[in-house]
């Protein structure tokens, strides 16, 4: 294997290793937890390192790991003082963890081979230099192992205890009535993110696990509701964007990590954008023929209310419900498109149809019975969902 | 260093006084932050600025900083609203909005730092002090651009102090009211982004959302005025930059921005075990001593119940007859005899009149606790 094909691997493992945590994490709505994590991780790692005094020691990935944890359990015991919110909590946390950390870098930073800048950005284009070797035989680059088994751990973890991440993902008190307990599941995702971060952060650095973890779930969860589906494709983002980024990076002659991320970024705005039903353009048109669908039923009502022609000229009418010519009009074409009313010498009459509908609407908003409803959802956006 | 230095040293007074207008503002604001929930909006509009002091790189190719914080201005300013439009327009909430924007632009940050760096451009180096921060490069003309963003957003603070008041405590009352709050929501907005973008090349992008939560959460413990809270957090902000300068000055090899972030983070401590409203060690002495009037209320009770079924309240009794009731020690009783609601003549006791009137109205509500 070369090394354009090592690194290529190895971001996208990571990505796939990230991607499934981040799924969960954005479901919990703890998203921002993986961005502490990944900042508070560097105290344990500095502290892991004055005992190891081994940069490639794994006892670097536990104390990292660890001290992850300490941050969720941290953030957790601020916020059951009741002091602050859980948000605050976490803004206080990681920051602090993190000054430690970048204290005793620099109060060592003779006998310490760690920077911060790689920390925080991490440097793939190194991975591959730091071999994998037994007995003097290449295997492959460290940081594919690391990530690899890491990702098999946590899919193995995922494929046994998926039913109960579920159950307690989307209904915590039904969770625990069947007595899955959701601290364990808390801290034990909490465990998972931890060490992939850690895993992660070696390669593609402090800030790109946040995007790593973040970014496809978000993306996956503008296109699907489904749990499976929103893992598949959030895996299917990650690891497309970091070898889409690796060949941008190459291309730009800039820092691979700082690539995927830009990547993933063009990537989740073409979705926030596109995406049928949930992006913003769908988002906006519907709100818009919301609006005139509002104004249409206005607009019968105002007509079933009012029988003397002076009433129901189409000029009285556009000052009446004080709407702009251009809405009225639309509203005009409208109803007349659907057979619900009728113009002649400008003047709106309805027609048994725009009655009857008119009739319906009434009940409907006199009762607010919701079988009044159903046959009307067929002619009319507004009432569906 | 001697305490001198701050007033002879002019470099040392230079940074004492820009981290000291710059934790006072980021206090200030800060509270506005904290109290509308929106804590960690400061790190993912710090982290969003990057991009845009390169992109100001890129276009002007000069390293004047009041440039560079223009384009992170614009380009916080982006990220804010972004995070509103992802917020508002679909079903991702917060924490996903805070930390896409985040992570999102500073890779796109770092992709252009590092296309940066490979150009033939000698003015490039130096620009990733933005990353970290670096108090010492402070220059007069930086302190005096802190001084008037600060002037500025005082004034705006005070001219919309009720506006930003009823804002953040009942929205829905100030849209009643008819006051246009998404111009007064962007107004908070835009100056929270500002003081972030004031303060990156003194603390960096990473640790800039701390200056901004840990004074104005210290501050919340003390008060419940928004107007003290305000005035507390930029007193502690104002110290944290001038103790932490004063700390990271003594020593070599600190720099000023973790120290700084450290020194804010005692005061939160500090803040949060001894307030004496809110503060855990009160709290916990004062459940201490609620749960011990409880008991005390209870043996009085107990008492009680055993005193009204004889005609004259104030026959002794026998303590041992209080054995079969848990809540009574040595202590209690002394405490009992201490408010005169019983009198002990040796193993005996006997109620007093007092004593049998507050037990007898003990649980009566209606009447007001003397």
């Amino acid at each position: 294997m070369n090394a354009m094909v090592e690194i290529q691997l190895i971001a996208a493992v990571t990505a796939a290793a990230c991607a499934i945590p981040g799924v969960f994490l954005v479901l919990r709505k703890m998203a921002l937890i993986s961005d502490a994590i990944s900042h508070s991780i560097l105290p344990g790692l500095v502290i892991g390192f004055f005992i190891t005094h081994d940069l490639a020691s794994p006892w670097l990935i536990i104390f990292a790991a660890f001290s992850g944890i300490i941050t969720v359990i941290l953030v957790e015991l601020i916020q059951k003082t009741g002091l602050v919110k859980e948000d605050t909590a976490i803004g206080l946390v990681f920051p602090a963890l993190f000054s430690i950390g970048v204290i005793l870098i620099a109060k060592n930073a003779n006998d310490v081979h760690l920077d911060v800048d790689a920390v925080l950005l991490g440097d793939l284009a190194f991975a591959p230099f730091d071999r994998f070797l037994i007995n003097g035989v290449d295997y492959g680059p460290k940081g594919l192992w690391i990530i690899s088994v890491i990702l098999v751990i946590t899919l193995l973890l995922l494929v046994a205890f998926y039913k109960e991440l579920k159950i307690s993902t989307f209904d915590i008190g039904l969770s625990s009535a069947l007595g899955f307990s959701p601290v364990i599941m808390h801290y034990g995702l909490m465990s998972v993110a931890s060490v992939t971060t850690v895993a992660a952060f070696d390669a593609v650095g402090a800030i790109l696990v946040v995007a790593l973890m973040i970014a496809p779930a978000a993306a996956a969860y503008l296109l699907t509701t489904h749990l499976k589906k929103m893992m598949v494709l959030s895996i299917i983002f990650g690891v497309g964007s970091a070898i889409g980024g690796y060949w941008v990076a190459r291309w730009l002659d800039a820092s691979i990590s700082g690539s995927i991320t830009t990547v993933l970024g063009l990537l989740f705005l073409m979705i926030y954008l596109f995406a049928p039903s949930k992006g913003l353009i769908a988002v906006l048109l519907r709100q818009n023929r919301q609006r005139t669908e509002v104004s249409l039923l206005t607009f019968l009502l105002h007509l079933n209310n009012h029988d003397s022609i002076e009433e129901r000229r189409v000029a009285h009418l556009q000052e009446h419900i004080n709407w702009r010519k251009v809405r009225a009009n639309a509203v005009l074409k409208l109803a007349e498109k659907n057979n619900m009313i009728t113009i002649q010498d400008q003047v709106v009459s309805l027609t048994t149809k725009g009655r009857q509908f008119t009739e319906k609407a009434l009940d409907y908003i006199i009762t607010n019975e919701d079988e009044q409803i159903e046959d009307m959802k067929d002619d009319f956006f507004l009432f569906r969902g | 260093m001697e305490l001198t230095d701050f007033f002879t040293d002019y470099t040392l007074r230079t940074i004492t006084l820009g981290t000291a207008v710059l934790g006072a503002i980021c206090g200030m604001l800060g509270s506005f932050a904290v109290l509308r929930k929106q804590s960690l909006l400061g790190d993912a509009i710090s982290h969003a600025a990057l991009p845009g002091i390169a992109i100001a790189f890129l276009i002007t190719g000069a390293k004047d900083s009041n440039v560079l914080l223009l384009g992170a201005l614009v380009s916080g300013l982006i990220g804010v609203f972004w995070i509103k439009g992802i917020v508002s327009k679909t079903h991702l909430k917060t924490d996903t909005a805070l930390g896409l924007i985040l992570s999102l632009f500073f890779g796109f940050g770092m992709l252009l730092l590092t296309f940066i760096q490979k150009q033939p451009n000698a003015n490039q180096a130096g620009l990733d002090k933005y990353l970290f921060g670096q108090a010492a490069t402070l220059v007069e003309s930086d302190v005096t651009l802190m001084i008037i963003v600060t002037a500025i957003s005082l004034v705006v603070m005070l001219l919309f102090w009720k506006e930003f008041k009823l804002l953040l405590f009942d929205k829905n009352y100030a849209m009643t009211l008819g006051f246009n709050t998404k111009f007064i929501d962007g107004l908070i907005s835009f100056f929270i982004v500002l003081a972030i973008v004031i303060g990156l090349q003194t603390v960096g992008v990473v640790l800039m959302s701390a200056m901004l939560l840990a004074p104005a959460a210290a501050a919340r413990q003390w008060t419940n005025s928004l107007g003290i809270m305000v005035i507390l957090a930029a007193i502690f902000g104002a110290f944290s930059g001038v103790f932490g300068t004063a700390i990271s000055a003594s020593q070599s090899n600190l720099s000023t921005g973790p120290v700084i972030v450290l020194v804010a983070a005692v005061f939160v401590v500090i803040s949060f075990v001894f307030s004496p409203g809110r503060g855990i060690l009160f709290k916990q002495i004062r459940l201490i001593r609620n749960r011990r009037d409880l008991e005390l209320k209870k043996t009085l009770y107990f008492m009680y119940d055993i005193v009204r079924k004889h005609e004259d309240i104030s026959r002794p009794h026998a303590i041992k007859i209080l054995n079969n009731f848990q809540g009574f020690t040595k202590g209690t009783l002394g405490k009992l005899v201490e408010k005169d609601w019983i009198t002990i003549a040796g193993d005996n006791w006997s109620m007093t009149s007092e004593g049998f009137e507050t037990a007898a109205n003990l649980y009566n509500t209606n009447i007001p606790e003397s």
